[in-house]
């Protein structure tokens, strides 16, 4: 006997199941941040925040860390911000649809697709052996700076592109030149949507772990200037849960690493809502 | 005088993206391809690793490379359309705004998380319910699969959105029932896009590494059922480069040459796939 | 501008003021708590302790990436042009989930099972259960000492799983009710249970009186005779109060010392 069904009943088995598939990715999503959190919050502490780390992790806070996690990540926005946004001004106001752009569009693109072990080993060989930077704040940040290029590329082009024409063209009117149009019209303008791709690029080299743990080393000692070695949040969290050190502070440098993370999103989420609020 | 200094600036500025590119495949080349070449190719594509004795046999790694790597697509695939397509089709502008940023926020959670999610739940649970060690192709596919679902997700719902939205009027005018119209017309239509998705989604579990390391086990045996441990070739490259010298370590870039290939040809098919949209 | 970094990086490397430390991850919490101490001591001075591996420790003392390099193992051909200081030596325990009835196995029954010929718990007197025997990576001293000590030439089977350090071995046994693994002696705790090798457990006194035969050294290595504060650094760690921070943390000291409170 076949067994036919009407395409009424089809679209309400299917809609049932897209329902049901959807709603177990969100508990997914809820489930990972929920059991983070009430595992790690009870744990977390200002004394947890600005204490050094003692006995491997087993004691002590997160201060060395979070200090660490600031400097790689500081570092590798100054370089990567202003390459970042270069490169997409100069896409988009200088070049025209051809080769040129299509070779620089390909290097960001396919940049942005290399794994993050490509990039350690990358910054392992280069920054840390051949040039002799040793592990570093300094290595890792260049490897992380490596590593958010594209995103910044990709995110500042899209803001850049959004600026409305006659913006320029009323600058140019004015007697403004290229450099200065671009300067004070466009780039203000498209300021935050720049921002996003910035803060996306900052969430990016905090969660990071295997580009930076043979870049910047694992030393929990309190980085004093760009050549000491420093384990950064995601590295810390990393050894902390897969050793076994101790498990409460393991979850409440999760706890940390996830709220930053939520709060960068937000941020970014928030900036990205007001640029388009703007412009549509 | 001025414009024309800013824009040769803003020129070498701009190619410093293909030209980092160029310097990391040349590094890893550098470093890796001597090996290859030395060893030979019957070494490399043997199943014994045992580099500190002349053993470079990478198949197992490229073969638990592969099976990870499409456990991960099954679970991140068919979870990540049918979120695309509920969130484009069958619900309200709301809903959308609220979940596609949330989804999309499951992107920037790092992967050592995701990791570690995996070894205090999934791990027992597949233990104790399935059996074998728990560290095993399924708990890595699962974990894996989660972590590219974003990624399809934000991709195949731009393409899906940037269909006309007469197709749609004029397939619901002929009778058409929604999912029919989905199925019929605008997955075809957004194919491209739904594509290139997919493939960039295959990229970043190829790519995986901390999450891999913490939950696949990493035995160095071809894994017969996925109940058994696993190991990739970007597990490996974590787990020994730190204590890698000369042969070895040249093997470690062996492996790294082997992935970035795979990938930079991912990614060369995605970007072909996003261009047709 | 790449010029300038590498131009920087020289002359900050030669004015910092601190010990580098890198190598063994088995070596690195024992010196690391030395260290500590050392520090609390002699404020002023910062001492860093790596990880890496003892292959990569002694690559990174040849090239001047550390100060002080550590090894969990003997050095072989040209690694011994390096200058060894033996500062303990340290037994390597073989691990079990405490819920396992198997307490005692002997030298060919462990080399059975991480060769892969023995797969049943219960053919070395335990329950009828898969065996899941955990190994350290290719190039990890741990290993290496463990091949020379139990494995005699026999390969470590592709079936075990595979960790990178001491602590994800622990981890994986400690959860893990049919695992077997094997980690630095002084790193065992109630977590899991370290079984006896021929009838004999590593326990402190067993080490000392050496009839737990699984033992081996663990080195600081350097490249040159050592001065000023690497010099006083090591003294430290021979002293019998660094002897004593390395004992009481399971360890079997290399200088003898008095043992009196």
């Amino acid at each position: 006997m076949t067994f036919r069904v009407g395409p009424r009943t089809n679209q309400i088995i299917a809609y049932t199941a897209l329902l049901i598939m959807t709603v177990i990715t969100i508990f997914v999503l809820f489930f990972i941040i929920g059991f983070i959190l009430k595992n790690g919050l009870g744990q977390v502490s200002l004394k947890f925040l600005t204490e050094r780390t003692t006995d491997m992790g087993k004691a002590g806070g997160i201060f060395p860390s979070i200090l660490g996690t600031l400097f790689v990540t500081l570092l590798a926005i100054i370089i990567a911000a202003p390459i970042g946004v270069g490169s997409a001004v100069y896409l988009v106001e200088y070049t025209k649809a051809g080769f040129v752009r299509r070779i620089i569009s390909f290097g960001a693109d396919c940049l942005n697709g290399v794994p993050s072990i490509i990039f350690g080993l990358f910054g392992f060989i280069f920054f840390v052996i051949t040039l002799n930077f040793g592990w570093s704040v300094l290595s890792g940040g260049l490897t992380l700076a490596v590593m958010i290029l594209p995103t910044i590329i990709r995110t500042s082009e899209e803001a850049i592109k959004t600026v409305p024409r006659a913006y320029r063209e009323i600058s140019y009117s004015l007697g403004g030149g290229k450099l200065d149009t671009i300067l004070k019209v466009v780039l203000p303008t498209a300021l935050p949507g720049i921002l996003t791709g910035v803060i996306l690029g900052i969430g990016r080299a905090i969660g990071e772990t295997a580009a930076v743990i043979f870049t910047a080393g694992s030393s929990l000692g309190l980085p004093t200037s760009i050549f000491s070695s420093t384990r950064t949040l995601a590295v810390h969290f990393y050894i902390l849960a897969r050793e076994g050190i101790s498990m409460p502070k393991a979850y409440a440098t999760a706890t940390v690493l996830i709220i930053i993370i939520l709060l960068i999103n937000f941020i970014a989420y928030r900036l990205v809502h007001r640029f388009i609020a703007r412009y549509y | 005088m001025k414009d024309k200094i800013a824009e040769k600036f803003l020129m070498v500025v701009a190619f410093s993206a293909i030209l980092t590119l160029a310097l990391i495949s040349f590094f890893i080349f550098q470093q890796g391809l001597p090996l290859i070449f030395k060893a030979g190719l019957h070494n490399i594509f043997s199943t014994h690793w045992a580099p500190t004795r002349g053993h470079f046999g990478i198949l197992s790694m490229i073969v638990g490379s592969i099976m990870v790597t499409a456990g991960a697509l099954i679970i991140g695939v068919s979870f990540g359309l049918a979120c695309t397509i509920f969130l484009s089709e069958f619900s309200s502008g709301t809903i959308q705004k609220t979940l596609k940023p949330i989804i999309e926020l499951l992107a920037g959670i790092p992967s050592v998380v995701y990791g570690f999610m995996g070894i205090v739940i999934l791990v027992p649970f597949v233990r104790t319910h399935f059996g074998g060690p728990g560290f095993s192709v399924l708990t890595a596919s699962i974990i894996l699969g989660i972590m590219i679902l974003p990624t399809i997700v934000s991709i195949s719902y731009d393409s899906l959105r940037a269909v006309p939205k007469t197709y749609r009027e004029g397939s619901f005018a002929l009778g058409a029932t929604k999912w029919q119209t989905v199925v019929m017309l605008l997955i075809p239509a957004a194919r491209s896009g739904i594509i290139a998705g997919i493939i960039l989604g295959m990229g970043r579990a190829i790519g995986e590494t901390m999450a891999v390391i913490m939950i696949a086990g990493n035995a160095l045996k071809i894994p017969h059922s996925i109940l058994d441990s696993v190991r990739t070739l970007t597990s490996t490259i974590a787990l020994e480069l730190g204590y890698a010298t000369g042969d070895h370590r040249a093997a470690l870039f062996a492996c790294g040459s082997f992935l970035f290939i795979i990938i930079v040809i991912l990614n060369i098919i995605a970007i072909r796939f996003k261009g047709k949209e | 501008m790449l010029l300038t970094f590498t131009m920087l990086t020289c002359t900050q490397k030669k004015a910092g003021s601190g010990i580098i430390i890198a190598g063994s991850t088995s070596v690195q919490p024992f010196i690391e708590q030395v260290a500590d101490n050392y520090m609390r001591e002699h404020p002023g001075i910062a001492i860093i302790v790596q990880g890496g591996g003892s292959t990569a420790g002694i690559q990174a003392t040849f090239n001047r990436i550390c100060n002080i390099g550590t090894s969990s193992r003997h050095l072989i051909g040209d690694e011994k042009r390096l200058k060894q200081i033996l500062i303990a030596m340290d037994g390597v325990a073989v691990i079990v989930h405490p819920s396992n009835p198997v307490d005692n196995l002997t030298v060919e029954q462990i080399r059975g099972i991480f060769t892969g010929k023995i797969r049943n718990w219960k053919d070395v007197g335990g329950k009828d259960e898969i065996i899941i025997p955990v190994t350290r990576e290719e190039g990890s001293g741990t290993r290496g000492s463990f091949e020379e000590l139990i494995m005699e030439g026999e390969e470590i089977s592709d079936r075990c799983l595979v960790q990178d350090s001491n602590g994800s071995v622990r981890e994986i046994i400690a959860t893990t009710p049919n695992g077997i693994g094997y980690i630095s002696a002084g790193l065992v705790d109630e977590r899991e249970k370290a079984i006896a090798i021929d009838g004999i457990k590593p326990t402190p006194e067993n080490l000392i009186s050496h009839h737990y035969k699984f033992c081996r050294p663990f080195l600081l290595l350097l490249l040159e005779e050592p001065k000023g504060e690497v010099k006083k650094f090591i003294d430290y760690v021979l002293s019998p109060k660094g002897q004593k921070i390395l004992a009481g943390n399971g360890l079997i000291p290399a200088v003898p010392f008095n043992n009196e409170r």
